[in-house]
């Protein structure tokens, strides 16, 4: 819906008697892209580095899949030639927790969170709820800067040793085990990193809450801002949690106190209790912001607002609210009582109650629609079956008693790559493909796009689907090497993995092609379905919007 | 104050309270694990309530942290009690190395459910203990198992504590950084 009372054309170009520029005059090159206060281009700013660090990401787990493609070490000792330190096998096996530890932040901070929250937030939460811009504009600047000096300070870390404590910097190997500063270096890239979320989340939250156009109340904003409203509660009440944690890995590495050191009276659990009380709400900022964009996407190639759309907006907070209490699933083998395994147990279960709202409206919204399999609507639809190969697999490692013999098995691997790595990516490859005509005023081609997709589609369930086979026979996680009877599924995930990188150059190709020799983009391409505020803009949109405010009138929900 | 700043000073006030309340934790888990037994902490008593009908097994186990040159073995490996009266165990400890060296013990009980029950009323862990070189000091614990694990349902199939300790360097801490 959003009928909004004022034709497009009328919030463009709008000369206000204090402002002698037109809405689209734009600063000079460097004012532009390195002084940005700009939502829109911070977004881009954000989009650009997401791919940046996807593409490293990416590369190290190319690597890690060829190491595991055959037994026994192939690549690691070679890897080890050209890096500093000692040239032995020891050093090359430290290596592989090396590649793991950086695939794992890279993937979490610096592509699927600055891609996601970052990216598609900045550039459409400002612009769904008929602001002009974000709440504090330097602000903004700051979040998304302070993540260079955060990449670059991992990204230097191999060099000093590594840092391979796995992202989860457990104590004590984080403490006593890893000396060198390598660890430091990963240690503060993440406390960089969190606190530019942390300024994030504020400043959606004061948007969000303070700038929305006459009319737009909570209960009418589109579900994408619902979406990102949530993640920033939950960026704003874990990440300090994560903050001070690792601040105390910090002191008891370097200032000698002991609060992970039994010696001194602390204790190594604490950390993980401390850490997946961050964790685990982060695995919903992650994919929370994706639900978001599915549900635009549907609502728009279905040609019907989303089914349920109260339901689907507090789906989202129940989720947001129960991720809270759920943190010890990710510690079932540390000897928690059985009580304590009980309660965790059936409060990780829990979830699947406002997730299967979620997927049920989702397929509600569809049913009966006018549907049109447009690129992002095929993106959104593998969405929906990823994330439910995921979420069965999740209730299945809920349970306590199983996780006992699944607890760091490839099955996890599995699990969390269906919902992260194929659940958030297919979900921001679909927000890509949904408004990258609205960002650079160009269309994706949809051959291309559809060539892409099934290609993709295809790599990466050959990637991850045979994890579940690996992690029922017991294939340990974060190891390098395995028994020769796991070798047949393991080269399959490889050849997996290399089916994937192909679609990706295909994605490459058209974005570049797209940005310099697509058709034209109206200010709609999607048509009728899309009724968010953004698609009443030109594309891609003036640099500064809704001079004056759109007016939102009693219109039905999205 | 703007409607915006009124926002913004709350969400930073949100973050306060969360930096808050993990740096809380520390001291909070450690009261957590006491009050509750979580992971094995053993309670700490002043007198024993009285011997039940019901024997006990009681293993004890012994580790030195790494490089800490001391040898440190229980004197009997097992014990049966009756639950509710009070036993005493001895532990010696030598110091293997040429220069004084001071320890201290972390302790704790298996199964976990156990923790609750099992009551020390004296314990040479809950002291430092110096050795000079060459020394070899015998240290006694004194404690009872609560007569109210028995009519706990969770700690229905216990028949063996293991009460296990793990001595390690006063200042290692300050000898790592």
């Amino acid at each position: 819906m959003t009928d909004t009372a004022l034709s497009g054309h009328a919030f463009e170009a709008h000369d206000h008697e204090h402002h002698h520029h037109d809405a689209d005059h734009k600063p000079g090159f460097f004012a532009r892209w390195f002084m940005s206060t700009n939502h829109k281009d911070i977004g881009t700013l954000y989009l650009i580095f997401a791919i940046f660090a996807g593409i490293i990401g990416g590369a190290i787990s190319g690597v890690m899949r060829a190491e595991l493609a055959h037994p026994g070490i192939q690549y690691l000792t070679v890897l080890a030639e050209y890096l500093p330190g000692d040239k032995n096998f020891d050093h090359a096996l430290h290596l592989w927790n090396v590649l793991i530890t950086a695939h794992g932040l890279i993937m979490v901070f610096f592509m699927v969170m600055p891609a996601m929250i970052g990216g598609f937030g900045n550039w459409f939460v400002p612009i769904m709820i008929g602001a002009p811009d974000m709440a504090f504009p330097r602000m903004n600047n700051i979040s998304f800067w302070l993540l260079i000096p955060s990449f670059t300070l991992l990204l230097l870390s191999p060099f000093f040793g590594g840092a391979g404590t796995g992202w989860t910097v457990y104590a004590p190997l984080s403490t006593y085990g890893e000396p060198g500063p390598s660890v430091d270096m990963a240690i503060l890239s993440l406390h960089l990193a969190g606190a530019s979320s942390i300024l994030g989340a504020i400043n959606f939250i004061t948007t969000i809450f303070n700038m929305r156009a006459p009319g737009m109340t909570l209960h009418k904003m589109p579900l994408f801002v619902w979406s990102v409203l949530v993640t920033a509660f939950l960026l704003l009440l874990s990440l300090p949690v994560l903050a001070a944690a690792i601040t105390m890995l910090l002191t008891d590495r370097n200032f000698g106190t002991t609060f992970f050191d039994p010696a001194g009276g602390g204790d190594p659990i604490l950390y993980q209790h401390l850490f997946w009380f961050f964790g685990h709400p982060e695995v919903y900022i992650m994919i929370l912001p994706g639900f978001g964009i599915v549900s635009q996407i549907l609502s728009t190639f279905s040609k019907k607002p989303i089914f349920g759309y109260l339901g689907m907006a507090y789906a989202m907070v129940a989720i947001g609210v129960v991720g809270f209490v759920v943190w010890a699933h990710h510690m079932f083998t540390t000897g928690l009582s059985v009580n304590t395994k009980m309660y965790f147990t059936a409060a990780t279960m829990v979830i699947a109650v406002p997730t299967g709202i979620k997927i049920f409206s989702w397929i509600a919204t569809m049913w009966g629609g006018s549907l049109s399999f447009k690129t992002p609507m095929v993106w959104a639809i593998g969405f929906i079956f990823m994330f439910t190969v995921g979420g069965v697999t999740g209730v299945v490692l809920a349970n306590g008693g199983i996780d006992d013999y699944m607890q760091d098995s490839y099955y996890v691997v599995a699990h969390f790559h269906y919902v992260l790595s194929l659940g958030a990516v297919f979900s921001l490859f679909a927000g890509f493909t949904y408004w990258f005509p609205k960002m650079s005023g160009r269309m994706l081609s949809e051959l291309l796009g559809q060539i892409h997709f099934w290609i993709f589609f295809a790599g990466v369930n050959m990637l991850f689907f045979p994890m579940h086979f690996l992690g029922l026979q017991n294939m340990q996680r974060r190891v390098p090497d395995y028994a020769d009877n796991l070798e047949y599924w393991n080269h399959f995930a490889t050849i997996g993995y290399m089916i994937m990188a192909g679609s990706m150059i295909v994605f490459f190709v058209n974005v570049i092609y797209s940005l310099f020799a697509g058709k034209k983009a109206g200010d709609n391409p999607w048509g009728e379905g899309a009724t968010t505020l953004e698609w009443t803009l030109s594309s891609p949109p003036p640099y500064h919007q809704f001079e004056t405010l759109p007016v939102i009138d009693g219109g039905d929900h999205h | 104050m703007s409607r915006k700043l009124r926002t913004a000073m709350l969400a930073v006030l949100g973050v306060c309270f969360m930096t808050g309340l993990a740096a809380a934790s520390v001291p909070l888990y450690r009261m957590f694990c006491q009050a509750t037994g979580l992971n094995g902490t053993t309670q700490r008593g002043s007198a024993a309530p009285g011997a039940t009908d019901r024997q006990i097994r009681i293993d004890f186990d012994t580790n030195v942290a790494p490089h800490m040159p001391w040898k440190f073995a229980p004197e009997n490996r097992t014990d049966t009690v009756a639950v509710g009266a009070r036993d005493m165990a001895f532990f010696t400890a030598t110091n293997t190395s040429d220069k004084p060296v001071t320890g201290t013990a972390t302790y704790n009980v298996t199964p976990a459910q156990a923790g609750k029950y099992f009551t020390k009323i004296q314990c040479f862990c809950f002291t430092q203990q110096t050795l000079k070189p060459g020394e070899t000091a015998r240290m006694p614990v004194i404690f009872f198992v609560d007569p109210k694990i028995l009519s706990d349902p969770d700690a229905a199939d216990v028949q063996t504590i293991t009460l296990s300790y793990t001595f390690y360097p006063v200042d290692s801490a300050k000898a790592k950084s």
